[in-house]
């Protein structure tokens, strides 16, 4: 069939429609957010009337594609690595209960941190779930593991947690399709029982979970998508997980020119024969891994290190950050370590910064001259747009942890004596996990003051619509925050004297919980909408 | 035939226009293509950074080599002093010297363009001011993209196709005025070193 040029989300999301997807569930988060934007824009998709909303967060996304895979059809849930650490509960429980209509987790990681709070590696995800997992090496990789994943979930009845990377998620290769299968038609599990997680249940389902180790190793052992290469020179051996196969050939050029043998690793629990076929040949063993160095420290042991294994621990490699082509041949020993960059006087850095009017600004402007009246260092931040306020010139919050935390650690900190304290939230990341921590505060009449920046839109991520979408003061009153303490600004040049009147009414003249919400536009999505007419 | 081209700007400059159009253009040609892109947190503004990659072999690795790109494309001049070290021993570097002044300390703007020119094999042009000389001073990544068509292994008609698809919702005149822009930078671009 025809070839696309596609990003490695898009591969994926295309690869799914094609084997049969019936419901994309999701929470926009970098570097995954492509791939339920893909199935949104997908003509197919819309027509054979593939579900493809954005969730309120991770958590219900996943569950929502539990809920699918349940009642027979093939579902998958998409997130960033973070947004694992939400939907933990049920994907870790979703591997006891098992699947009915396939199920995969897609998850994409971010090493070297180009847009999140850390490098979490989600391989660790699946091993902890005990489900396997699969780390496509290229886009056609991801395609082809959409319908692999699948069919794999439904034969082990297991969720599949498909792992991608920066590099992969957010570059384009050309892939060819197969041709599309249907979708499942509904119905129930032969046995639903297994879905009633109560003790009785449960043990039976992990002891059948246990039991079933055996057959997603074998599983792997099979994959069509390692590949174990002979070699001439066996003082070493090389491990290339996933996409860190592409530099190893980069620095070689193709395969025939490495002459070390070379297993080529998609697949886990790791495949424990290929593995010892290449470890037991060879003098000393090279981890190539994107992420974490798990697969080496498994190699180290806990006696560890050993000396023959050599990779990001054994300083081979960095131990943080992406790989590059470059760093892999370093530690080939095919070139010398990087000489530091002569210096360049005339280079400035040039870091991200919120857009020209962007309505975070009025928002900051006016709640720094509120903080200048009660002291610094209770502004607690959240993860949107409005994190760069943490930048100079503003230099408004100080904290930034996970979402939600703003309101939650506001709460913590007044209950410290740290009061009045501010929590500083956007709208998408308020629905996402800002309701529970504000009904902490409201339950205890924490002095806090929750400022919404609401700009109608996930700014952060390209501009997604967010589930509260016109009702946060009705959420908000509903909670419980007294309704005189729920205040709308419009944060604006001209309003400026207006907003730190009200800002200063509520953070210093009002000993409880009170909500200021600041409302208007994001920008960049007004700009598209009076583009589109 | 491998082209490793790195074009570097600042979030919302429109790099992946450029990427995007040779791409396409690569792959109906029947080339392998690669290109890796900048999203999230980079785009508001900051420095970014793609690598478009274009071969008739295998491509594997999604980032170019450290040290072993054949064009780096500076749409921007700071942002491209910043890409020149990732030039090969050949690489040409292709700079515009319309500087976006969005940091307090940018630096003297022609103390960067006296800088780009000492650099072996670097074109140097004002893509602003031959885009609005071509008809419009958006088309000045067209300039760009004409002058990093001299450097690639898809042909030029194959290229001005791509752009006259990718403008013609917007009508005969803007098609013109992009494939002028186009002709404007090939012109400026072609050189022999
Ligand atoms: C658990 C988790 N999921 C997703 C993300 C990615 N992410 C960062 S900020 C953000 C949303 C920002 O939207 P909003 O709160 O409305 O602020 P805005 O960017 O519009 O200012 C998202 C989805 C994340 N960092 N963590
Ligand atoms: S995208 Fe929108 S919310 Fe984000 S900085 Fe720009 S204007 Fe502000």
């Amino acid at each position: 069939m025809s070839q696309m040029l596609l990003l490695g989300d898009e591969a994926l999301a295309q690869g799914a429609l094609d084997a049969g997807l019936s419901g994309c569930y999701a929470y926009p988060g970098t570097p995954s957010t492509e791939i339920m934007e893909y199935v949104q824009a997908s003509a197919e998709a819309a027509g054979r009337g593939v579900h493809r909303q954005w969730s309120a967060n991770e958590k219900s996304a996943m569950e929502e594609a539990i809920g699918m895979s349940y009642a027979g059809r093939r579902a998958m849930a998409c997130m960033k690595h973070v947004g694992l650490n939400v939907a933990a509960d049920g994907f870790v429980n979703s591997a006891v209960t098992g699947t009915h209509g396939g199920l995969l987790v897609a998850v994409a990681d971010d090493p070297s941190m180009h847009s999140s709070q850390n490098e979490q590696d989600s391989r660790f995800y699946a091993g902890f779930a005990m489900v396997p997992c699969l780390e496509p090496a290229s886009q056609q990789e991801a395609y082809d593991m959409a319908r692999y994943g699948f069919d794999l979930s439904e034969a082990e009845r297991v969720p599949v947690l498909l792992r991608l990377t920066t590099r992969l998620a957010h570059s384009r290769a050309n892939v060819s399709r197969r041709p599309p299968r249907a979708p499942n038609a509904a119905g129930l599990p032969g046995d639903r029982r297994r879905y009633v997680l109560l003790p009785a249940i449960a043990r039976e389902n992990y002891a059948g979970l246990v039991a079933r180790q055996d057959a997603f190793l074998q599983a792997s052992e099979n994959s069509p998508f390692h590949a174990l290469s002979e070699g001439t020179d066996r003082s070493l051996g090389i491990v290339a997980c996933g996409i860190a196969y592409n530099y190893l050939m980069e620095v070689y050029g193709t395969p025939e020119a490495c002459p070390h043998p070379v297993l080529k690793m998609c697949q886990y629990p790791v495949p424990r024969t290929l593995l010892a076929t290449l470890v037991e040949s060879c003098e000393r063993v090279l981890v190539l891994e994107e992420g974490a160095p798990m697969l080496e420290q498994m190699l180290h042991g806990p006696l560890g290190p050993r000396p023959q294994v050599l990779g990001r621990l054994s300083g081979h490699l960095p131990r943080t950050g992406e790989l590059t082509p470059g760093a892999v041949a370093v530690a080939l020993g095919l070139r010398p370590p990087p000489a530091p960059r002569p210096e360049e006087p005339l280079l400035r850095q040039r870091p991200p910064r919120l857009c020209e009017g962007c309505p975070h600004i009025f928002s900051y402007r006016a709640l720094l001259e509120v903080i200048g009246d009660v002291g610094p260092g209770r502004v607690f931040g959240d993860i949107g747009c409005y994190t760069l306020g943490a930048l100079p010139p503003f230099d408004a919050i100080d904290s930034c942890v996970d979402m939600g935390a703003s309101i939650s650690m506001a709460k913590g900190a007044a209950d410290a004596g740290l009061a009045p304290a501010v929590a500083v939230i956007g709208d998408s990341t308020f629905t996402h996990s800002g309701l529970t921590p504000l009904l902490d505060a409201i339950w205890e009449n924490a002095n806090i003051t929750v400022f919404i920046l609401d700009n109608d839109t996930t700014g952060m991520t390209g501009g997604q619509d967010s589930v509260g979408k016109g009702k946060l003061e009705q959420i908000c009153t509903g909670l419980g925050v007294p309704r005189d303490h729920v205040r709308v600004i419009v944060p604006s040049a001209r309003n400026h004297e207006e907003n730190v009147r009200v800002l200063r009414e509520e953070i210093c003249g009002h000993d409880g919980v009170s909500v200021v919400i600041a409302r208007r536009e994001c920008i960049q999505t007004l700009r598209r909408r009076s583009r589109a007419g | 035939m491998t082209n490793d081209i790195i074009l570097a700007g600042v979030g919302g400059q429109g790099i992946l226009t450029i990427a995007a159009i040779v791409g396409r253009a690569a792959m109906e040609r029947g080339l392998n293509v690669k290109q890796s892109e900048v999203h999230g947190m980079a785009q508001r503004g900051g420095a970014v950074v793609a690598h478009l990659r274009l071969s008739t072999e295998t491509i594997y690795s999604d980032l170019i080599a450290e040290g072993a790109a054949d064009v780096v494309l500076g749409i921007e001049p700071m942002e491209a002093l910043r890409q020149a070290p990732c030039l090969g021993p050949r690489g040409v570097l292709l700079a515009n010297t319309e500087p976006i002044r969005n940091i307090p300390d940018y630096p003297d703007a022609e103390a960067l363009v006296r800088r780009l020119r000492t650099l072996p094999r670097s074109v140097v042009l004002d893509a602003g001011a031959m885009a609005k000389e071509a008809g419009s001073s958006r088309a000045m990544n067209m300039v760009m993209l004409g002058a990093l068509s001299p450097y690639l292994g898809v042909g030029e008609e194959d290229l001005r196709g791509t752009i006259v698809r990718a403008f013609a919702a917007k009508g005969d005149e803007v098609v013109q005025t992009n494939l002028r822009a186009f002709a404007a930078g090939k012109a400026a671009a072609t050189r022999t070193w």
